[in-house]
């Protein structure tokens, strides 16, 4: 650790990170002279330079787990099936929002550098196994997204969003500081394979390191929001543009949950008993209040919003099972329910137009009448987040109850499955809305062609997926194992 | 293991891609093609379902038979394994059956999103086909909760004034009890080992807490399916507000669905849970059999009617099955069956009579039969099989169930029996009133009779009462070796 040296070799797990950094450096460049009515050359760039970082991450996959930067930086199986996903997020959720962003005069470089940024923190956060890269990671992502929900400057309400979030956010990551800052000083490192054994073998002040578990789980919850650390959801999703909720929605989730297993299932995993009982609590909190206050919302945003917590609910019912297999099916919830969150949040943007946004319930009324394709589109997303079969989001709740069942929380998962009928009524509204009522204003469909095409793969794939769950879920198994 | 044709895959998915061809070439502006394809589909569905009767071997016992098996989902050994036996077979030839009729009966009646209402009754069909067939706990749980999505639509988009409160209200009943069956499942695959095959849970001991508890949970399932009383209430509501065609899927089919279940997950799964609950599930039947029929009395839509007497006759069918003798269980399946026809006769009967007045009220009709004669001989046939007048299917069932409860005790036979009164009541009086005397009114007078397509579909409906009514030997034939093998396997203790 002392010898502070550095070889090009080193680079070599971390090649996909690299690469992106100097791409987006040079995307940073390049914009200056871009002329601003051909702001779309910086949009493809951005794009490709997300597809070919996936690309490179994903042609690293399989490789065996690879340890660098001295033990601050690993690339293991994990790591890569999780990169590919956050990037091929990122380059989705910029598609969704192309149109809406350019009708809304906020497709300029900023927005598409900082989500390349963002990206890039993400990636750190996924592959960090020191406290130090970790808590890199995070707060570039953080600052790229407080930025990115603020750059509709003239918007108050966006500008109210991006103001909560940045307060709540400093606090969350200065509670995770904090907590970080106690297990350093009760084992003695910021490495998370050596805290790991130091907790292992009793080297640590076991009441120091509780403290500081507690302030890294609550740092966690507010970084997933989960109830009771759940304030700023509903307010961030509602003020921010819908393509910077649909990022926020997103691709951090898978990021988050690579945070959660970074810090709770392999730098703490002496303390399994401990964590479990907290993101127990947090798990029940979450599924319970999310369901129940979604039914009151008459936003859309908010009432995804108010979703997401209980969906976040559900991710920690498969951490807390502290299993391999919960693990995996934790890992098989957030892939799915990433893949759910693009599709309903890029049928809003869809529906969106200049000076109109969709994100009202109301203006899903009769979609079935303008466009029968897409009103089956929205159908398969909306009973995946309900946990109806045959789409995906069935299988990706009963991975998770299963994991919980095995570990024991059985009253946990007869609570969790008596809330999912809670949860099944502001899903069904939207499907009421959509085929049982009549249009109420116009209904106008974006007719940009790459958008609506990847929508409709998204929401086919959420129903493939549903029908034949198998590979993806050995995917995540198989990663699972090859990691731990 | 025999695998041969997969007979069982394409009665589920031959409805099913029929359905999604259907969806894809609707137009709202000439719904022709799509009329025609769904016909086509749901004929088709039906007659590849033929040899799973004349290929039924009746000496395989209880055994399944037409078996397939593939791994579906490895990593929690999920399987898609598909059988019958002599319980689910009828079932799904009913419901083919049910498929065409239902197709037969939109025809000049539905006129709005048509393709989108034939595909959902396709699909739901295949959907249904695969409830039936289905042998691992969770292929049944995927098909038993895909369902509702299509049924949801349809008492939706295409029922009466209040569908909307009726659609959610039928989703969330059958979801809240689905998930705990659900639970159950996974309980299930733990105590067993990592193993959803539904027979593997038939042969698995357990205590008696964890088999009420299974009981319990299997119960909230199929009970608000049956539905038995007390959480019978969705029932109405869906009835009255659905079209014709959903009224009769719902009534002749996923009914049953939950009575499928009793035998195929509860009896087997808890006999010993079973056995100490009876005297529960023969006290709901009774309430059901005696109270329902009491408040079917008293309706004054013809819709509400029928479907109150559902749920009645439905309570003859658990009733039956909680007797634990031959007689009691046979009789509950044939009346299944029987009353799957006559259900669907009876709302499709009221469906004519909608489609000429828009009223189900029984006190806006009245001597229908001066204007409607061949429809008056009809309704009167099925109001008098549904009152189990002796011939017709209705008859069937209910003799057997009431044999078998003598069996077990005098006053639950003579509960049940006394409320055949009732029946022939309620069903007798809503004919007198609708069909017989003076026409009331100058609408009535103006009715036409019924065309060459409504007379298709009831006659054909006629031929299977009467027919079951007069020999209902092939079923019992069909039914007796599944039905001995299972109360042989429920009368052996598992603790």
């Amino acid at each position: 650790m002392n010898t502070a040296t550095f070889s090009l070799a080193m680079l070599a797990p971390a090649l996909p990170e690299a690469l992106l950094l100097a791409l987006v450096s040079a995307i940073l460049i390049a914009d200056l002279f871009i002329a601003e009515r051909d702001k779309h050359v910086t949009f493809w760039l951005a794009i490709a330079s997300l597809l070919g970082c996936a690309a490179l991450a994903g042609a690293s996959a399989g490789n065996a787990t690879a340890v660098t930067f001295h033990g601050t930086f690993i690339a293991d199986p994990m790591s890569q099936v999780l990169k590919v996903a956050t990037l091929l997020a990122v380059a989705a959720t910029l598609v969704y929002g192309r149109l809406y962003l350019q009708a809304r005069e906020l497709l300029r470089g900023e927005f598409l550098s900082l989500s390349l940024f963002a990206a890039l923190g993400m990636m750190v956060m996924i592959s960090a196994s020191h406290f130090l890269t970790l808590y890199l990671g995070l707060e570039l992502l953080a600052l790229s997204l407080y930025a990115m929900v603020a750059l509709q400057r003239d918007s108050v309400r966006a500008t109210e969003a991006a103001m909560k979030y940045f307060v709540l956010g400093a606090l969350a990551s200065g509670m995770l500081l904090y907590g970080m800052s106690m297990l350093y000083g009760a084992t003695g490192s910021l490495d998370l394979s050596r805290i790991a054994f130091a907790l292992e073998h009793s080297r640590a002040n076991p009441t120091l390191a509780v403290f500081g578990l507690v302030f890294i789980v609550a740092g966690i919850a507010f970084k997933l929001g989960a109830v009771p650390f759940h304030m700023w959801v509903p307010d961030v999703y509602h003020g921010a543009a819908t393509p910077a909720t649909l990022f926020i929605g997103a691709a951090p989730k898978i990021a988050a949950f690579a945070f959660v297993m970074r810090l709770l299932a392999d730098g703490l995993a002496a303390m399994t008993g401990d964590w479990q009982q907290m993101l127990a609590i947090l798990a029940v909190a979450s599924i319970g209040l999310g369901n129940l206050v979604a039914i009151a919302q008459a936003n859309l945003k908010r009432m995804l919003a108010y979703s997401t917590i209980s969906h976040m609910g559900f991710l920690l019912l498969g951490i807390l099972a502290g299993t391999a297999n919960g693990y995996s099916a934790a890992m098989f919830y957030v892939l799915t329910y990433v893949l759910m969150t693009l599709g309903a949040f890029g049928m809003m943007l869809l529906l969106s137009r200049a000076g109109f946004e969709a994100e009202d319930l109301e203006d899903f009324k009769g979609l079935n009448r303008r466009s029968r394709w897409h009103a089956f589109l929205m159908l398969v997303i909306v009973f995946s987040l309900a946990g109806i079969p045959p789409a995906v989001g069935f299988f990706s709740k009963l991975a998770v109850l299963q994991a919980a069942f095995e570990s024991g929380y059985v009253w946990v998962v007869v609570f969790a499955v008596l809330m999912s009928v809670v949860g099944a009524f502001y899903y069904l509204r939207i499907v009421k809305l959509m085929y049982m009522d009549e249009p109420a204003g116009e209904i106008t469909i974006a007719p940009r062609l790459d958008a609506q095409v990847l929508l409709s793969a998204n929401a086919i794939a959420v129903l493939v997926l549903g029908i034949l769950p198998a590979p993806l879920m050995d995917l995540c198994a198989r990663a699972i194992t090859a990691s731990l | 293991m025999s695998q041969g044709f997969p007979i069982l895959s394409l009665v589920v998915w031959l409805p099913i891609a029929f359905g999604m061809a259907v969806l894809a070439i609707g137009s709202d502006r000439n719904p022709a093609p799509a009329r025609w394809t769904a016909l086509a589909g749901s004929v088709l569905g039906f007659l590849v379902g033929i040899p799973l009767w004349t290929g039924f071997s009746l000496a395989a016992g209880g055994a399944m038979q037409f078996e397939e098996m593939a791994p579906w989902i490895p990593l929690f050994s999920v399987n898609y394994h598909l059988g019958v036996d002599g319980i689910s077979m009828p079932l799904i030839l009913l419901n083919s059956f049910m498929t065409v009729l239902v197709v037969i009966a939109h025809w000049e009646v539905v006129t709005d999103k048509v393709a989108q209402y034939l595909a959902a009754f396709l699909i739901m069909s295949g959907l249904i086909n695969g409830t039936f067939a289905a042998l691992d706990a969770i292929l049944f749980y995927v098909f038993f909760e895909a369902m509702l999505i299509p049924m949801f639509l349809i008492i939706g988009v295409w029922g009466g004034p209040r569908r909307v409160y009726a659609a959610v209200k039928f989703f969330l009943y059958t979801l809240l009890g689905s998930l705990l069956m659900l639970a159950a499942f996974i309980y299930l695959y733990f105590q067993t080992n990592g193993s959803f095959e539904i027979l593997d849970y038939h042969k698995l001991p357990l205590n008696l807490t964890a088999q009420v508890l299974v009981f319990l949970a299997m119960f909230m399932s199929f009970a608000v399916k049956v539905p038995m009383w007390p959480v019978h209430t969705w029932l109405p509501d869906a009835h009255v507000e659905a079209p014709t065609g959903g009224s009769v899927i719902l009534a002749a089919i996923t009914l049953k669905i939950g009575a499928y279940g009793f035998l195929r997950f509860n009896m087997p799964i808890a006999p010993d849970a079973s056995h100490a609950l009876a005297g529960f599930m023969i006290t709901l039947s009774l309430v059901a059999v005696v109270y329902i029929g009491l408040v079917a009395l008293v309706q004054a839509d013809m819709k509400k009617l029928i479907a109150y007497s559902s749920i009645s006759h439905m309570g003859f069918v658990t009733l039956g099955f909680f007797l634990f003798n031959a007689d009691g269980v046979l009789g509950g399946l044939i009346q299944m069956v029987s009353h799957g026809f006559i259900s669907a006769a009876m709302f499709l009967c009221v469906g004519v009579l909608y489609d000429r007045m828009h009223s189900r009220k029984i006190a806006d009709y009245g001597g229908v039969a001066n204007t409607m004669p061949v429809f008056a001989a009809f309704f009167v046939l099925f109001a008098m099989a549904n009152s189990g007048l002796p011939a017709t299917s209705g008859f069937v069932g209910e003799f057997f169930v009431v044999m078998g409860a003598v069996k077990v005790n005098f006053w639950y036979a003579f509960l049940a029996a006394t409320t055949l009164i009732f029946g022939a009541a309620y069903t007798l009086w809503m004919v007198k009133r609708v069909v017989y005397g003076e026409v009331a009114n100058e609408n009535v007078a103006g009715l036409a009779d019924v065309n060459a397509r409504e007379c298709l579909f009831l006659a054909l409906l006629a031929a299977c009462v009467l027919a079951m009514g007069v020999y209902p030997k092939p079923f019992s034939d069909v039914m007796n070796p599944t039905i001995t093998e299972l109360l042989r396997h429920v009368a052996t203790t598992k603790l």
